[in-house]
């Protein structure tokens, strides 16, 4: 009775008769077991590394490439940024070729910091609202109705500046209607939704207690807000203000179908000019590669690169400095 | 001004503020879909679009864009989600962890159009693939991974703790407590966040007009061998999304019924992208009820 049930050394003997439980080789499992956690965090590690080889990558690629309007066409680097010479297709003989792209500097810093201005406070407004004073009912429609911002691809922006805003610039406030105007109003209404949503997080961060203590101390609302919540809250709101930033001074059709890319720098709002972007938008594909024009174009992508790493290094010192405590 | 009365001012400031959000998005969506929703009919959906006659539609458009988002998804879903799981569960606080969160953050802070120049540079023109699918929907991907990774962390991150800590005491090793008790419950998430990415990456265009081109090859939709030239499954052939054809018309086309065209293409693809955040919130909500059984 005993020998059937008993495990059988070398499983011969009473393989017909009847079925014998064997303990599982515990040393196989744990061995499979190891090397599935060995292959699953190898798998997860080498996906996270191909993020940092794709920075490394960009930032290289780019880099060389827009190095080499100095390095290889011999064009000064204070030349480039200071000057507003852009004549990359003039030959020697009437002075040309030169490359500086001053105006389209100017440009893009000139719309982007307008949008800000104009969408930083209503933002900050609307994130206020959102997480202090909307009734529940508020809350529901404002959510959904900034995901929808969000989602609404730049193109149709910049349509809708085109086909909308720009007629009426051109038929109530004069110009040409394609204006620094218009290109600062669609950037403006675009980077909402990022301020507002990274506004509003911040925003619901704040300790209850800090307000609660506000209002007991006699202040109105009003009061709270501005003085204990907004001040409190302020990393926060810088870090969605330089994201806004960030985000318009990087975007490239919707400025370029309404802005009128004219190589000039504006006098007033309602003038044309052209940023980084739509330069490189309108000509990357018209230039041959390695010419100066089109070193010119990925210098252009470089600024763009060094400002996106600007505006990183902006939020990083900002949070570090201004942790709640 | 007493106290009071300024609170009274600020308090009609901030619902103004609101409203005039609120008025923003349905004068953007009314005029959108009031100019579009005329243009779009079965032919406008289905047909080419035309060189110089009046009446094209865009349906290749439309195919070029849902089939570059499947590759682009097909890309970045795996490896962003095993980012994620590495940022969630493996990652220390050393200085690893820290080159992979800046890494992050550059690509996430990249303007679009520095994404295109890189995809033009190596995918573009160092493979000898040309304006292609392949190439557009690498640089998408570039695009859409830091996305995928922070959701798919995020997701993972929001699962109880006490459902890891039951599955490790059984003995269950970590991989094995990711895969079969975490991704489960964090799965709800991770599909509303990715269908949320996918509806961004349909509306990209910047990144595309020099990886993918601005142009579609005539495509024979009867022709599904992915190898040959005119069949829309090759991943090799130049492709002209709907974000694309919206800013190339408006910009250098020769069609004397741009206006129509543009007007129902920005429809088509702000319903396409309200069709992806319903479905988003659907989907999540769905699922994450079956999971709970509630």
């Amino acid at each position: 009775m005993h020998k059937e049930f008993s495990p059988d050394p070398d499983g011969k003997k009473s393989a017909g008769s009847k079925k014998i439980y064997r303990a599982p080789d515990k040393r196989n499992i744990q061995g499979r077991k190891r090397c599935g956690e060995f292959l699953g965090r190898s798998a997860a590690f080498l996906a996270a590394a191909l993020v940092v080889a794709l920075t490394v990558s960009i930032i290289y690629f780019i880099g060389s490439k827009g190095l080499a309007t100095f390095t290889v066409h011999g064009v000064r680097v204070t030349e480039f940024l200071f000057s507003t010479q852009w004549w990359p297709d003039r030959p020697l003989e009437e002075g040309g070729p030169a490359v500086g792209s001053l105006t389209f500097i100017l440009g893009s810093l000139l719309v982007s910091l307008l949008a800000v201005a104009v969408s930083a406070p209503l933002s900050v407004i609307v994130a206020v609202f959102m997480v202090e004073i909307a009734p529940v009912w508020g809350q529901r429609a404002l959510q959904p109705a900034i995901e929808i911002l969000a989602g609404i691809p730049s193109v149709v922006y910049g349509y809708v500046g085109l086909s909308l805003l720009v007629p009426f610039i051109r038929n109530y406030l004069g110009g040409e209607g394609f204006s620094v105007l218009a290109g600062f109003i669609v950037l403006s209404i675009m980077i909402l939704p990022t301020i507002i949503s990274v506004s509003t997080d911040s925003l619901r961060a704040l300790p209850p207690q800090w307000k609660e203590a506000a209002l007991a101390l006699g202040s109105t609302r009003w009061q709270t807000i501005r003085l204990v919540l907004v001040p409190a809250a302020r990393s926060g709101l810088i870090t969605a203000v330089v994201l806004g930033l960030a985000r318009a001074f990087g975007e490239a059709l919707a400025v370029q179908m309404v802005i009128g890319n004219t190589r000039t720098i504006p006098h007033s709002l309602l003038e044309p000019t052209i940023t980084l972007t739509s330069a490189i938008t309108m000509d990357m594909g018209y230039t041959i590669m390695g010419s100066l024009w089109n070193s010119a174009l990925w210098s252009m992508g470089l600024i763009l690169l060094l400002m996106s790493f600007l505006f990183i290094m902006v939020i990083r010192v900002v949070v570090r400095g201004g942790m709640v405590r | 001004m007493n106290a009071r009365l300024a609170d009274r001012l600020a308090t009609v400031m901030f619902w103004m503020g609101a409203a005039a959000v609120l008025a923003i998005l349905a004068l953007l969506l009314g005029y959108i879909l009031w100019h579009g929703i005329r243009v779009i009919d079965w032919r406008f959906l289905t047909t080419p679009p035309q060189t110089i006659a009046a009446g094209g539609g865009v349906g290749p458009q439309i195919f070029n864009s849902f089939y570059l988002l499947l590759l682009t998804m097909f890309i970045t879903a795996p490896l962003g989600l095993l980012a994620g799981i590495y940022l969630a569960e493996y990652a220390g606080k050393g200085r690893i962890t820290e080159y992979i969160r800046l890494s992050i953050e550059t690509l996430t802070s990249l303007p679009s159009i520095v994404v295109g120049l890189f995809g033009l540079l190596i995918f573009v023109n160092m493979t000898g693939w040309g304006y292609s699918l392949m190439s557009g929907a690498l640089a998408l991907a570039v695009i859409n991974l830091p996305l995928m990774v922070r959701i798919s962390e995020e997701s993972i991150r929001s699962v109880p703790c006490e459902l890891r800590e039951a599955s490790l005491a059984l003995g269950a090793t970590r991989w094995e407590t990711m895969w079969r008790v975490i991704l489960p419950s964090a799965f709800p998430g991770l599909v509303t966040g990715a269908i949320i990415a996918a509806g961004r990456v349909f509306g990209e265009a910047a990144a595309l007009l020099y990886t993918a081109g601005m142009s579609s090859p005539i495509l024979n939709f009867s022709d599904l061998n992915p190898w040959s030239p005119t069949s829309p499954l090759n991943p090799f052939r130049p492709a002209e999304t709907l974000a694309v054809h919206i800013w190339k018309i408006n910009s250098e086309a020769l069609i004397p019924d741009v206006r129509r065209v543009a007007d129902g293409s920005a429809a088509v693809l702000i319903l396409v992208v309200l069709l992806f955040n319903i479905c988003a919130r659907w989907l999540g909500r769905r699922i994450y009820r079956r999971l709970t059984a509630m």
